[in-house]
């Protein structure tokens, strides 16, 4: 009897039902409600399973997923040997670091240059904005790929790079302009009235107060960067998506690649938000 | 021969600032309207008149904080103008502390005490620290040296900004609405340390609105008016009688609260 009283509760809750003792716990509410959402998602999950399933069953689609382990790697004599998946994705991990630090670096220049009082800095800064925003990213990639490599003697893949970091180095400079410009005047008038030169007021005491607000927006620029990257593939840099496509037209396995490829881009941009989320709450607890 | 204030601060080594005929515009408004003053050195001036009479501007002109666009200003014998070398140097002779206070909120108490003399004049963080010690004490507040300035008062604040202002050593010290920001009850925590400094024989420009502290401690009253300075005498002629109408409205105003 004691033990079936202590049970019910923790039933209620689980089931989303109002507990008995507690008929207005707000935590068991909660839990109704987040229960309720996933199983929202389920269904609708499964909705669109089964939709896509019976339209691939219509046009007589052969589903052949017992054919996609060695797209990823095979274990030959012992030996790990990758394959077109997993040497892709650690193409496109290797152009989205890239181009990361360079978007960054090209960032936090143009911010610069559209704070600063020159004149030559403001035009610059302002053109390449320009420029980057009132053109396609498709042409800027053509641009890169088929006019300013062959110039200067790049291979496709450092096309890709300079391209991505240019077309991300604008939105990175906006985010980086807004942080700098969001801290009070009173702390740029406080630095400037104790004599630090213009250097020491930004090191010291303006950038200190601006990472807080640049680095939550900057970090989800940079993991979209990685979906952003998919572009490239028309210029056939060796990344994810042109190593399924290449897949594809070798195997005619569309539907399976095409799921694969989005999953993967999927696991990896949603683990690093969830570790930049971690990181972010440990650096606020560390103040 | 005539003797200009601007003329006169290059060649007596005594005046601190002077205003030479100075008019500043934020875009087509005049807010500052042919000033002329001189302060020297030792010498105690309030700064007082109606909201938006020009008195911040006026105050914030001397460290450049706002550019005038006519005239000349001398501070400590250099004039004030576009060279932003000279102008570094002059913004370590004067203090600044400011109604907001504005201390640097991610720095501990004695971080931003250091911060200019580490930087400025490179002290070693040592001796820094025993400078910014010392000037905390002298506004009583060194205990609190490890704490930030969000965990302390507004008066806690004011005095440490005034630290933070007095530990680069400077010759002249500017306040800005000083007490304005402050809950009633921490006033005179802030008027104190500022009567001290006056004492100690510090130059000091202040804009404020509490006329007992002008009456203990100004040698020199100057009353702002849309933008220009309408009277600018001994503290005993502006308190008993020597002032014009609108000074005499203004001053009426204030001692009534
Ligand atoms: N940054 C600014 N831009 C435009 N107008 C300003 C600015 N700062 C002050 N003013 C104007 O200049 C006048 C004088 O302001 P201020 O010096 O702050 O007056 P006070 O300190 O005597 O109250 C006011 O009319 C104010 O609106
Ligand atoms: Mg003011």
């Amino acid at each position: 009897m004691r033990q079936i009283h202590h049970e019910i509760p923790f039933l209620a809750k689980l089931l989303g039902v109002a507990s008995v003792r507690h008929p207005r716990d707000p935590a068991s509410a909660q839990i109704a409600r987040s229960l309720w959402q996933i199983t929202q998602a389920i269904i609708l999950f499964a909705v669109i399973a089964w939709l896509i399933h019976a339209g691939a069953a219509a046009m007589e689609y052969r589903w052949q997923w017992y054919r996609v382990g060695p797209f990823f790697y095979r274990i030959i004599d012992g030996e790990f040997i990758p394959g077109p998946l997993i040497k892709g994705i650690i193409v496109t991990l290797k152009l989205a670091a890239i181009s990361s630090v360079l978007s960054i670096l090209i960032g936090a220049l143009t911010a610069i240059g559209r704070l600063s009082n020159s004149i030559a800095g403001r035009a610059i800064a302002t053109t390449y904005l320009e420029i980057i925003r009132n053109t396609p990213l498709l042409v800027q990639l053509f641009m890169f790929y088929f006019v300013l490599a062959p110039i200067f003697g790049i291979d496709r893949f450092w096309a890709g790079v300079l391209c991505l970091a240019a077309f991300e180095g604008s939105f990175a400079a906006e985010i980086i302009r807004g942080g700098i410009q969001a801290v009070e005047r009173g702390q740029y008038e406080a630095g400037d009235a104790t004599g630090l030169s213009k250097f020491d007021k930004y090191r010291y005491v303006i950038i200190p107060q601006a990472l807080p607000l640049i680095l939550p927006p900057l970090t989800g620029l940079l993991i979209s960067l990685i979906k952003h990257s998919a572009i490239v593939s028309v210029i056939a840099v060796a990344e994810l998506t042109t190593e399924g496509l290449n897949l594809i037209s070798d195997t005619y396995m569309a539907f399976e690649i095409w799921f694969i490829v989005a999953g993967m881009y999927l696991v990896l941009t949603t683990s690093l938000s969830v570790l930049v989320n971690i990181l972010e709450v440990k650096m606020n607890r560390a103040r | 021969m005539t003797h200009t204030p601007a003329t006169a601060s290059k060649t007596d080594p005594n005046i601190l600032i002077s205003f030479d005929g100075v008019s500043k515009w934020f875009d087509n408004f005049q807010a500052l309207r042919d000033i002329n003053l001189l302060v020297k050195q030792g010498e105690r001036v309030v700064v007082c008149g109606p909201s938006g009479s020009g008195k911040s501007t006026m105050i914030r002109c001397v460290n450049q904080l706002e550019t005038h666009q006519r005239g000349v200003i001398h501070v400590c014998g250099r004039e004030v103008y576009g060279n932003m070398k000279e102008l570094e140097k002059v913004r370590r002779e004067v203090g600044m502390v400011f109604q907001s206070f504005n201390l640097f909120p991610h720095m501990s108490i004695l971080e931003n005490v250091t911060l200019a003399p580490v930087r400025n004049i490179k002290l070693s963080r040592g001796e820094a620290n025993e400078i910014a010690l010392h000037y905390l004490e002298r506004v009583q507040i060194a205990d609190q040296a490890d704490k930030f300035p969000s965990q302390l008062s507004g008066g806690q604040q004011q005095r440490v900004a005034i630290a933070r202002a007095l530990a680069m050593k400077p010759r002249v010290m500017l306040f800005d609405e000083p007490t304005s920001a402050l809950d009633p009850e921490m006033i005179n925590e802030v008027l104190d340390v500022m009567t001290e400094l006056a004492d100690e024989g510090m130059t000091m420009m202040v804009v404020t609105h509490e006329m007992g502290f002008a009456r203990e401690v100004a040698d020199r009253v100057v009353f702002m008016d849309e933008g220009r300075v309408e009277e600018n005498c001994s503290k005993d002629e502006f308190f008993t009688g020597g002032r014009g109408e609108r000074a005499q409205i203004f001053l009426s105003k204030i001692l009534q609260h």
